[in-house]
């Protein structure tokens, strides 16, 4: 019966087995982990999330985004104005009180409904991604001019965030909530049922991304990394790829912020900014640009480093964040798995490509 | 493909081809009517007229400068003429479409310089190729697949390549990268191949080979080809256009235009002398 439900699995045998004894580890993470850490972990799970939208876009498509905070924070604003709208109860939140708005402006309507403000914490960022992918790709802006124009939508979007401070919460953010639907974030059964969502949002994020990059659209994309022009004259419009993708990893960026906000309880702009924003993308370089599944481990080591390395020195994060980056791009420039890859290849003594062999991990 | 490249030993040693049967009752395909082009007050093109007809092998030549490569770019989409209009089949005008709106109404383009996707195999470059269908929705349907189609190995049978399809396409010569991207383009079944320089950079070997490739391929479909080689040329050519600033100097099979004193002066003469100063060293 087990074996019957592996086949759900794609791939070799040896890569079922491998996959449903990382399931299972996975699921079984709540029996060996203090509530904690087990916060933590969601935490690293969530964020992974993100990285595999990020993955999808840079890995495969070649197209570097410096500006995902803001698709991240947007999602978490999303549900962070639900929890905030539900901790208020009937008066209005109290940061615009102390701002002095006495009636809930209009577009904070809607967030009083999760399902709505769950769609719109995925539907915003995608359809600024979109927006922004459309205008951009189509135009043929590509390259370093795309990732500088990420960065000054960062700025935007963050300075719009400080300045309405009684629309926003401003430099404080959005804080306060202790419970979802009546369960308290504290309690260890909330904490192991949100694991479980979020893992369960992982694994479906990685199969999404997993499904485009295998399809003929992944190849368009891949190849309109390599040869624009080359797709252009197949009959194939790559702005259109670029974008679809492009969209595609602002929703998952959205989702990420919405499960990050769960966990941590706040969200401010400091954490959609221009440092967190280069953060993520560390995550997919340290992981393995290009394989999906390298993103996921790069955002769980880095961010469960930054935990540690904070906990025992909180002034060398950002040290250590910097030395690393340059450290991956002169001696690992495709990550920790194409560093796996190697160490594999000199045991078995495989000939092919490096990228061969990591695109077959997808 | 063996005994093919048996047979192409001696390329230039190749008789000079008689055109194939004049092609002047075939119907023009795709004509160029009056196309210039102006780069910030240059221009490249002025007034440039240009017919294709069906299943014509069509060579552009000209000195450098002449505006070739830039007539290649405007029926193709990738440079706007700044006035005259391309005509496909006597109706669409491709100057008001985008450059793979073009692509996919059956026009190829081919650059200088080999344009396959290094990162991919050759069976991935040529299913790239090979859908009819672009859109993302259909294409997210369609998996990277583990088959060969008999298209594809029909494709890679004729461009020398059989076996091949699983090698990534970036280790391949560069001879075997331009006749991977040619069959790239036909597998798109267009009606008309736009060539620049296709056999820049061969060996002899492989330029008679590319040269066998063309006629081949002109069975099914037009092509233009832009060349500076002369010897290659003279083999292969049915048509010959000779372009000279931006203008068309002459227009004829080659045995006329190497007895036009103009071309002879602006172009194949200036080629005498340079072959005469290579040949004494």
């Amino acid at each position: 019966m087990i074996m019957n439900w592996m086949k759900l699995i794609p791939g070799s045998r040896t890569r079922r087995i491998v996959w449903a004894v990382l399931i299972l580890l996975l699921c079984m993470a709540p029996l060996f982990m203090t509530p904690f850490r087990l916060g933590l972990f969601t935490k690293f799970i969530a964020l992974a999330i993100l990285a595999v939208g990020l993955d999808l876009i840079w890995g495969y498509g070649g197209i570097l985004s410096l500006g995902h905070g803001v698709f991240f924070g947007l999602g978490a604003y999303a549900i962070a104005m639900y929890l905030k709208l539900e901790a208020s109860g009937s008066s209005i939140p109290d940061f615009m009180s102390w701002s002095g708005i006495n009636a809930l402006p209009f577009f904070w309507e809607p967030f009083r409904y999760f399902p709505v403000a769950f769609l719109l914490g995925i539907l915003i960022p995608a359809a600024l991604a979109l927006i922004l992918g459309y205008f951009t790709f189509r135009n043929r802006i590509v390259g370093v001019y795309f990732t500088i124009l990420t960065q000054a939508l960062v700025m935007i979007v963050v300075t719009l965030f400080v300045g309405k401070q009684e629309w926003t919460g401003g430099t404080n953010g959005l804080t306060g909530y202790r419970d979802i639907f009546g369960f308290a974030f504290q309690d260890s059964g909330t904490k192991i049922a949100l694991y479980f969502i979020t893992l369960a949002a992982l694994i479906i994020a990685y199969l999404l991304c997993r499904y485009i990059v295998n399809s003929r659209a992944g190849q368009v994309l891949e190849a309109s990394r390599d040869g624009e022009n080359r797709v252009r004259f197949l009959g194939y419009d790559p702005s259109r790829f670029k974008t679809f993708a492009f969209t595609v990893s602002g929703a998952l960026a959205g989702l990420s912020g919405m499960l990050f906000v769960l966990q941590v309880g706040i969200i401010s702009p400091s954490m959609m900014g221009i440092v967190p924003s280069i953060e993520m993308v560390l995550w997919v370089a340290l992981g393995g640009r290009g394989t999906l599944i390298g993103a996921i481990i790069g955002a769980v080591v880095l961010n469960a480093a930054k935990t540690g390395i904070s906990e025992a020195y909180p002034e060398g994060w950002l040290l250590v964040l910097g030395g690393l980056f340059v450290a991956v791009v002169v001696l690992m420039p495709s990550g920790l798995t194409g560093l796996w890859n190697r160490i594999v290849r000199i045991f078995y003594r495989q000939g092919g490509s490096e990228h061969a062999v990591i695109r077959k991990e997808g | 493909m063996q005994s093919f490249a048996k047979k192409v030993d001696h390329k230039l040693s190749l008789p000079m081809r008689h055109p194939v049967s004049e092609t002047k009752t075939s119907p023009v395909i795709l004509s160029a009517e009056n196309i210039s082009v102006s780069f910030g007050g240059f221009m490249a093109v002025r007034g440039m007229n240009l017919a294709l007809r069906k299943h014509e092998l069509h060579f552009l030549i000209g000195p450098n400068g002449a505006g070739k490569t830039t007539m290649l770019d405007v029926i193709c989409g990738k440079t706007k003429a700044s006035s005259g209009k391309v005509l496909l089949g006597g109706e669409v005008d491709l100057t008001r479409k985008r450059d793979y709106e073009i692509a996919s109404l059956g026009i190829g383009r081919k650059f200088q310089a080999p344009s396959v996707f290094p990162n991919l195999t050759v069976q991935e470059n040529l299913e790239l190729a090979a859908d009819r269908n672009r859109s993302i929705f259909h294409t997210l349907r369609l998996r990277r697949s583990d088959t060969v189609t008999p298209k594809m190995l029909g494709i890679l049978e004729q461009i020398g390549l059989p076996g091949r399809e699983g090698e990534r396409a970036g280790s391949l010569s560069h001879g075997e990268k331009q006749w991977l991207e040619i069959g790239m383009l036909l597998l798109q079944k267009p009606s008309v191949l736009l060539l620049d320089e296709p056999v820049a950079g061969m060996t002899d070997d492989e330029t008679v080979k590319t040269g066998e490739l063309l006629k081949e391929i002109a069975k099914t479909c037009s092509v233009v080809v832009v060349e500076h080689d002369m010897e290659f040329v003279r083999s292969f050519a049915a048509k010959v256009t000779v372009m000279h600033e931006g203008q068309l100097l002459k227009e004829g099979s080659m045995a006329e235009i190497q007895h036009d004193p103009r071309v002879a002066e602006v172009y194949l003469g200036k080629r005498r002398e340079d072959h005469a100063a290579a040949s004494s060293h």
